[in-house]
């Protein structure tokens, strides 16, 4: 077993830097660093004035270069720019240029700097990641149970009219994408013309202070997407437990019917469904981006939207680690859970 | 002419729609007549939810080709600007209207004074016939790598499920906002990954051909010379396009696609290859353990003609079922991509910017954003529908 975790960490850190490379490489393409420069400096910069900004500030060395110093493992580059000045990767503003540290990078916890907000990267994604985390555990809370319960009862009888009108309902449900469910849901409920006015149509307010008020709608918009897919998974999978041998013996020798799912069938049917709700996490991630601009709630998928609308490599860089760690340790989560769930599969 | 009641939009809508009606009619009425000949075709009208989804899908394809090809349906010009309709309410009379002009917009004017109405209907064009083609495209280049795969394991099968499995790690918001921007347009990839991801239909038939008929020496030669003449002159007219990195083919280049669009497409295969990928290798390894790829094996049959023709048939009902799921799921990447602003021009009437564009007036105005929900949430379930009704067909057998 130690083994196996060992050998799926060594992937996963492989895969981390394959994947941050390529973010790298994107976002360090010219007529991406030329906007980056124009939004930073000014719109109305001549082609030289581009060139000299980014000659100066490093942007021009090759990308394995540049990728070896983001990550710590090169030195830090020390440009005497064409405007005299020095400045240096690892040189902070106020620094004189012989105290700074030679090596500055993701190794040496130096996440880098946002040009869009101005801060240090690490600050910024800690605090949205810390929005959105409250969002997504209302969401696990509201829609894990719901999605098992709906499914449960759909696949105890198979073919019967609950099991008929629930998966509909779950068929439903998953062809609601999240921009589709919240224009909905803010008109029926929110819209201050026709609508109940009941909830508000904006999370701005959550931030500070989550009540039911203005935090039910994008909470209730992301589980509703997710939740036919985990309902279906758990349908299928009690329905299969259902005819298995061990099932129609309890039955035959006079277990009640509750009780036969409740202590026979259930434990053995969510095998299936607890994997597939660990790899919903990289989906929810896409719900969240969306739900976060719906709602003006600025979390960590608002962060996303605004750093890639403005090239803001390290901030883009940062965000992609964290998402990525994310679906690969929720990954392993899933394959390590099943094996312990179920008992005759092993890794080894 | 004063506004219609609800009733009057209702049916204003429904006479609008007439040929899509007429043509939805005759297909129904034809296919019940011969469902005893037409296969697993047939065999969905015996099955309700199939039935229902198969109506809301083919809705849409009439709606969007009527539309598209034929110029019907559509009551005003669904990028023009009318004055004094800005955020009118359903059913209001359209101000100024001519002789031959339709006289109202059916559901209401969007914030800048544009019919509501008409631009979801010309938005079903482009979803009709973009989603089902990225779909056949992430089939075929998922077909091509999954079935060796499966079928050799080993070091093959490690290599291309790593690259599948690092694509899926991405957040797919993410590499939208990486891939499709005017700044990467620049740089020329999204042809350079066109013109990798095109050239797998091209060998699938190639591979698909050659191994069935290599003992027919004529036979090959001419199926597979007019074949690739056909996809070859459709594949350069598909990558090269006149004033970008890639130009070089200015002679056989019949048809321009606009370089958005073009983007949106490139993007969208290259998001749904891998999990393809993933379902046709599990297939194929389930596959190839059974008796009649031994007996094939033992025949002296090629590789190639095992993995295309032995396994690849017994696979078709799996396939054909998440083909339809993948349509749906791919309208949703669209409206994702439309939905951020990225890709298509902002004029552009497709659903996802129509959406985005009505949710700024949503809490006074909701209309303009609703339509267009309503039409994406329908051909989606549509789809899932009619993927479900073939589930359930096709394991009755």
């Amino acid at each position: 077993m130690g083994l196996f975790i060992l050998r799926r960490l060594v992937i996963m850190v492989f895969t981390a830097l394959c994947l941050t490379f390529v973010v790298f490489f994107l976002t360090n393409l010219y007529p991406n660093l030329e906007k980056l420069a124009k939004t930073q400096g000014n719109f109305r910069m001549s082609d030289e004035a581009v060139q000299s900004y980014l000659l100066n500030r490093g942007y021009l060395l090759p990308v394995p270069v540049k990728y070896g110093q983001w990550l710590g493992v090169l030195p830090g580059y020390v440009i005497e720019g064409s405007d005299g000045e020095l400045r240096g990767r690892c040189i902070s503003s106020g620094m004189q240029p012989d105290e700074a540290p030679k090596f500055c990078g993701i190794f040496q916890g130096n996440w880098g700097y946002s040009t869009r907000f101005k801060d240090n990267v690490s600050g910024i994604i800690g605090t949205r990641l810390g929005l959105t985390g409250v969002l997504m555990m209302w969401v696990m809370a509201l829609m894990v149970p719901s999605a098992l319960v709906l499914g449960i009862l759909a696949g105890m009888r198979e073919g019967s009219k609950t099991d008929r009108s629930l998966s509909t309902v779950a068929i439903l449900t998953t062809a609601t994408p999240e921009y589709v469910s919240g224009v909905i849901l803010i008109s029926v409920f929110a819209s201050s013309a026709v609508g109940l006015k009941w909830f508000k149509g904006t999370a701005t307010s959550a931030m500070e202070n989550p009540n039911l008020e203005n935090f039910l709608l994008p909470v209730l918009t992301i589980a509703i997407y997710g939740m036919g897919y985990i309902a279906r998974m758990t349908r299928a999978s009690m329905a299969e437990v259902m005819t298995a041998q061990y099932i129609r013996t309890a039955r035959l020798k006079g277990v009640s019917f509750p009780n036969v799912v409740l202590k026979h069938a259930l434990r053995n049917a969510l095998i299936a469904p607890f994997t597939v709700i660990m790899l919903q996490f990289p989906w929810l991630l896409n719900g969240v981006v969306i739900v976060e601009t719906l709602f003006n709630y600025k979390g960590f998928g608002w962060v996303l939207v605004q750093a890639a609308g403005n090239n803001d490599i390290e901030l883009l860089l940062g965000v992609s680690v964290v998402s990525v760690v994310v679906v690969l340790i929720t990954q392993l989560i899933s394959d390590i859970g099943y094996v312990y769930l179920n008992p005759r599969i092993s890794v080894t | 002419m004063e506004a219609l009641s609800w009733i009057e939009i209702f049916l204003g809508m429904l006479t609008q729609l007439g040929p899509v009606w007429i043509s939805l009619v005759v297909l129904f009425v034809v296919s019940m007549r011969y469902k005893q000949s037409l296969g697993l075709y047939g065999k969905l009208f015996d099955s309700v939810i199939g039935l229902i989804g198969f109506f809301i899908v083919m809705f849409w394809v009439f709606t969007g080709f009527f539309s598209g090809a034929m110029d019907w349906i559509i009551t005003q010009d669904p990028l023009a600007q009318f004055s004094g309709m800005k955020n009118k309410i359903p059913g209001t009379t359209l101000r100024g209207a001519e002789d031959g002009d339709y006289e109202h917009f059916l559901l209401g004017g969007d914030h800048l004074a544009r019919d509501v109405f008409s631009r979801v209907i010309a938005g079903s064009t482009i979803v009709i016939v973009i989603a089902p083609l990225a779909t056949l495209f992430a089939f075929m280049v998922g077909i091509t790598l999954g079935v060796p795969a499966g079928y050799y394991g080993g070091r093959l099968d490690t290599t291309i499920s790593f690259v599948a499995n690092l694509i899926l790690a991405f957040p797919v918001i993410l590499l939208f906002y990486l891939l499709v921007t005017p700044e990467i347009r620049l740089t020329g990839l999204p042809q350079y990954m066109a013109i990798i991801l095109f050239a797998f239909p091209l060998i699938f038939y190639s591979v698909l051909i050659n191994s069935r008929y290599h003992i027919v020496p004529v036979k090959r030669t001419l199926l597979l010379g007019s074949g690739l003449a056909v996809l070859g002159m459709l594949y350069i007219s598909l990558i090269n396009e006149s004033g970008s990195k890639v130009d070089l083919f200015t002679v056989i280049d019949l048809f321009d696609v606009d370089a958005g669009l073009l983007t949106v497409f490139v993007s969208v295969v290259f998001v749904n290859s891998p999990t393809v990928f993933r379902i046709v290798r599990g297939l194929t390894m389930d596959i190839k353990t059974r008796d009649y790829v031994a007996a094939a094996q033992t025949r002296g049959e090629g590789a190639w003609y095992i993995m295309l023709w032995e396994i690849l048939p017994n696979a078709r009902g799996p396939l054909i079922v998440d083909f339809c799921l993948r349509i749906g799921y791919t309208t949703i990447l669209l409206g994702t991509l439309g939905f951020f602003g990225l890709g298509l021009s902002p004029e552009d009437p497709n659903w996802g910017a129509t959406i985005n564009d009505g949710r700024k007036l949503l809490s006074i105005y909701p209309h303009a954003a609703l339509v267009p929900s309503f039409a994406l949430l329908s051909l989606v379930l549509g789809l899932n529908l009619l993927a479900d009704g073939l589930r359930e067909e096709s394991l009755k057998d």
